[in-house]
């Protein structure tokens, strides 16, 4: 039996259709309603509230917390601030990347990472001679995720204080319901949005305090359907679909570097020794062979193909996750690994992995779309990430 | 020395808007005009009562072509069209039928009304799919003249002819069935669940003044059918924050292009010289001057009163004399203290987040017309109701809703002419024929706003308060809208232009005639 989460009693009211699927060995909701359409629109328009328990949680503490983590990411552990909170990937000792999540500093000596894997092993193999301790929480810590424009008006309701002063990656401490919770202004979606951490004993009274205050603000719980359409337009990696973890990789082609995922922000070369960092060095110097880009298919390509056979484009209204070549003059030079319909865009988008010199924006490439049966290659364009980006985010 | 623009635009509705935001895009340098304080024209969101949002005129959106959507890069002003996914007509037997956004739903739901209707609904969706991918190429499309022996028209023509074959010939019949015929007589061909039929034909009727059982409103039918969201037809929306919003995204896009927009700045004339456009006069005395100037009004206001007679050829007049406005449809909005609580559907339930037609039977359609056939609102209206703090909760108070009713027949030419009284006894009328099926409708009501078709005219300036700037008849579209040999945005005036929804195709936020006008704009090179 797959495990159910903190909230499950709840989640599994809402249910319409039986529409469950995997996380982590958790059941989750793809969607609570027949369709995800209302789901998604949530996320942009009101307030979407996910299940997000399934997440890895390690609890890193003492003196030499900040090394470990510095040691094993890729961002600078040593120079974050308590409450700050870091996306960041973290390497194998080829650069090649493992795994992505963040770090959230608690206080001086306690640390909070998130994963989408497993890495309690690798924690404790890189621990070796460090002053610290290292617990898997995952289980008894339950995680929410509530984005969209109304998320800060339904959280500062619910745990009774104002969070306008709370930063984009910040967090704070709170309590809703009398039980203490962690809220990081983070999320999956590219919106305005926030995570709250709780204790498991105290999920059930967390879920009905915001559902309680949030349905004067279209508070919707939300399953991934939807939020695998937010994550396309926020142009943000899934691990095991956009890339495949070093550890899990059965060729070296497989793997990928930050650099190589456009995630060369993430990379501070500069700082103390971390796992990776030569050979991201010699890579930063000679630049990546890959990048990790936007797509938009064009509209008026698609139809034509489409209108070839006498049918109206057909739309990928929920996110597809497969392999689809791009082309350049009649060469492959990449392939796509996530897209979707952007019903708030609306544009056909998707998320792609191309040889670095096509990866600028603008460049013009062709995307295999299967038209009744046929394989024919629609014009598309490259286009910077994110696709969405309100100013709301940061703001 | 006055400054030049290269187009000025009058009138700042969602199509003039539209227009000026592609001029703008292709490096014109353009100035819209409008005469209210915001832009925005019957696609406008207010606050009337404190704290409540409405969209005061049109209410939903279909039509906006995406197209418009991307190249104008909406989203990111803003821009988001909500779905709209089912709805309840409440019945005299206290029962209800729904229309829901899940198909085996819906199917199992009509087949408690009809097992036969059940399946039909299936059939009938995917020939009104097929007809309206017939008729959508020719809303992206500048009407050829097929009076007119010049090469492009004749092109046009070629292209209309070809794609016409290319339907086979059981959809071309279906097609001239839909020219031709009542919607509720193209429905009866279809469907033996009287209710059903009843609202589905309300559709046909929306802004015309016509009956369900008229010839040419099965057209109607059809336009409403075009609606395209997502890719899926007949999908119809709601903006966030209102069709306001609509206006507001469109604006903020033409300013990203270097639209200059004036507000409160109402134009009495076009500025003519030997025949060509020069510019315009405000009200307040001030001439401006343009290379081009576009009008967004409709037919009436802009050659008969901005123009003037004397300027234009006799023929001409005559034709924009005769096009027919006849505005027949009112509104009430209502702020709420609490939701409607429908005796058919008890409680709050995802009903409240679609539709509720007050479309009993074809019958209580018909005798709906008879009234204002005869010069008075229906006592027993049509209404298509929505509650839009439902789907947005922003447009209301948490806890408190809005509530948008659109209502026909009030007909423009109402007997003795539309008073305060008049007014408030149409509003009366509305609110307590919702009530019958909602019963604590009345004590919920915070505040009342009705709308007449004197009022939509007075407030938005079109023409006799008609939604589509021009009745949506057969007569008086493609390229005979608005006027025989001028239905391709020019006018007999040169460097005058057209842009508003009666111009092809018109009606509905869609924005079509806006771009297609600025497309001919900037094909005859100005």
């Amino acid at each position: 039996m797959l495990r159910e989460t903190p909230f499950h009693p709840r989640t599994a009211a809402l249910m319409e259709g039986q529409a469950w699927r995997r996380w982590a060995g958790y059941v989750v909701a793809s969607a609570y309603e027949l369709s995800h359409e209302r789901e998604y629109h949530a996320i942009r328009s009101s307030a979407a509230l996910f299940d997000v328990s399934p997440l890895y949680k390690y609890l890193v503490r003492g003196r030499d917390a900040a090394r470990l983590l510095d040691r094993i990411v890729t961002r600078d552990v040593l120079a974050s601030k308590v409450s700050q909170v870091l996306y960041t990937p973290w390497c194998d000792a080829r650069g090649k990347v493992i795994d992505d999540g963040t770090v959230s500093r608690l206080d001086e000596t306690t640390f909070r990472m998130t994963a989408a894997d497993p890495n309690i092993r690798w924690l404790h193999l890189n621990a070796t001679g460090l002053d610290v301790t290292i617990e898997d929480v995952s289980e008894r810590t339950a995680a929410l995720s509530l984005q969209g424009p109304n998320a800060r008006a339904i959280l500062e309701l619910a745990c009774g204080q104002p969070l306008t002063e709370l930063k984009y990656f910040r967090l704070t401490t709170g309590k809703i319901r009398g039980a203490p919770v962690t809220i990081s202004r983070t999320g999956y979606t590219g919106d305005l949005g926030y995570e709250v951490w709780i204790d498991a004993a105290h999920a059930l009274a967390a879920w009905d305090a915001l559902v309680e205050v949030g349905t004067g603000y279209g508070i919707t719980p939300a399953g991934m359907l939807a939020l695998d359409l937010a994550r396309n337009e926020a142009g943000l990696l899934l691990i095991e679909v956009d890339y495949i973890s070093a550890h899990h990789a059965q060729i070296d082609a497989q793997t990928s570097t930050p650099f190589e995922l456009s995630l060369g922000w993430t990379v501070a070369l500069d700082k103390e020794r971390f796992i990776g960092q030569d050979a991201l060095e010699r890579e930063h110097a000679r630049g990546p062979v890959w990048r990790f880009v936007g797509i938009e298919v064009d509209w008026d390509s698609l139809e034509r193909l489409y209108a070839d056979v006498g049918l109206p484009p057909k739309l990928p209204t929920t996110a597809w996750r497969a392999s689809v070549p791009l082309y350049v003059g009649g060469l492959q030079v990449g392939y796509a690994t996530s897209g979707c319909w952007s019903p708030l865009l609306k544009r056909y988008i998707a998320l792609a992995h191309l040889e670095a010199r096509y990866g600028e924006p603008g460049t013009a490439v062709e995307m295999e779309v299967t038209v009744e049966h046929r394989r024919r290659r629609a014009a598309a364009t490259v286009r910077p990430l994110p696709f969405f980006n309100p100013e709301r985010k940061r703001a | 020395m006055a400054q030049t623009w290269d187009a000025i635009i009058i009138g700042g509705g969602h199509n003039g808007l539209v227009t000026a935001a592609y001029l703008a895009r292709a490096g014109r340098r353009v100035l819209v005009l409008e005469r209210r304080y915001r832009v925005g024209g019957a696609a406008v969101s207010e606050e009337i009562y404190p704290g409540f949002k409405f969209s005061v005129f049109s209410y939903v959106v279909s039509l906006l072509r995406p197209e418009i959507i991307r190249d104008l890069d909406l989203p990111r002003h803003g821009l988001e069209i909500l779905p709209l996914e089912s709805t309840v007509t409440p019945m005299d037997n206290g029962d209800y039928l729904a229309v829901w956004g899940d198909p085996d739903k819906t199917r199992r739901e009509i087949y408690r009304h009809s097992p036969r209707d059940a399946e039909a609904m299936v059939e009938f969706g995917r020939l009104m799919h097929h007809m309206a991918q017939a008729v959508k190429p020719i809303l992206g499309m500048i009407p050829p003249d097929p009076t007119s022996l010049s090469p492009r028209d004749l092109l046009g023509l070629l292209k209309l002819g070809r794609h016409f074959r290319s339907l086979g010939p059981e959809h071309v019949h279906a097609l001239y069935k839909l020219m031709t015929m009542s919607s509720a007589d193209y429905l009866d061909e279809w469907y033996e669940t009287d209710v059903l039929k009843a609202t589905k034909s309300a559709s046909g009727i929306i802004g015309t003044f016509l009956g369900p059982r008229s010839p040419g409103t099965a057209y109607v039918l059809l336009h409403h059918y075009m609606g395209e969201i997502d890719g899926s037809f007949r999908a119809w929306g709601f903006a966030k924050g209102g069709t306001g919003a609509i206006s507001e995204s469109i604006a903020g896009a033409a300013r990203r292009f270097g639209v200059e927009i004036r507000t409160d700045a109402p134009v009495t004339r076009v500025l003519l010289k030997r025949g060509r456009a020069m510019g315009v006069v405000l009200e307040n005395g001030e001439e401006l001057r343009a290379r081009t100037v576009v009008s967004s009004l409709d037919p009436h206001r802009t050659f008969l009163e901005l123009v003037g007679e004397p300027e234009l050829p006799e023929d001409f007049v005559s034709d924009i004399r005769r096009y027919k406005f006849r505005g027949s449809s009112g509104k009430v909005n209502l702020a709420l203290d609490e939701l409607p609580n429908f005796t058919c559907m008890p409680g709050v339930g995802p009903h409240l987040r679609g539709a509720i037609s007050v479309s009993p039977s074809v019958d209580y359609l018909e005798r709906a017309y008879d009234d204002a056939k005869y010069g008075e609102f229906s006592r027993h209206p049509y209404m298509d109701v929505i509650i839009p703090s439902m789907i947005d909760p922003h447009m209301a108070p948490p806890g408190k809703h809005v509530m948008s009713i659109f209502v026909q027949y009030a007909p423009y030419n109402i007997t003795g002419g539309w008073t305060d009284a008049k007014r408030e006894a149409f509003g009366d009328t509305v609110v307590d024929t919702l009530a019958r099926y909602a019963p604590n409708l009345k004590q919920a009501i915070l505040h009342r706003q009705v709308i007449t078709p004197a009022d939509i005219e007075r407030i938005t300036g079109l023409t006799e308060g008609n939604i589509f700037q021009g009745e949506l008849a057969l007569h008086q579209l493609f390229f005979l809208r608005p006027a025989p040999r001028w239905a391709k945005y020019r006018t007999p005036i040169r460097r005058l232009y057209q842009c508003g929804s009666g111009t092809h195709p018109g009606g509905g936020i869609m924005g079509a005639s806006g771009r297609l006008a600025a497309l001919r704009i900037l094909g005859d090179g100005r």
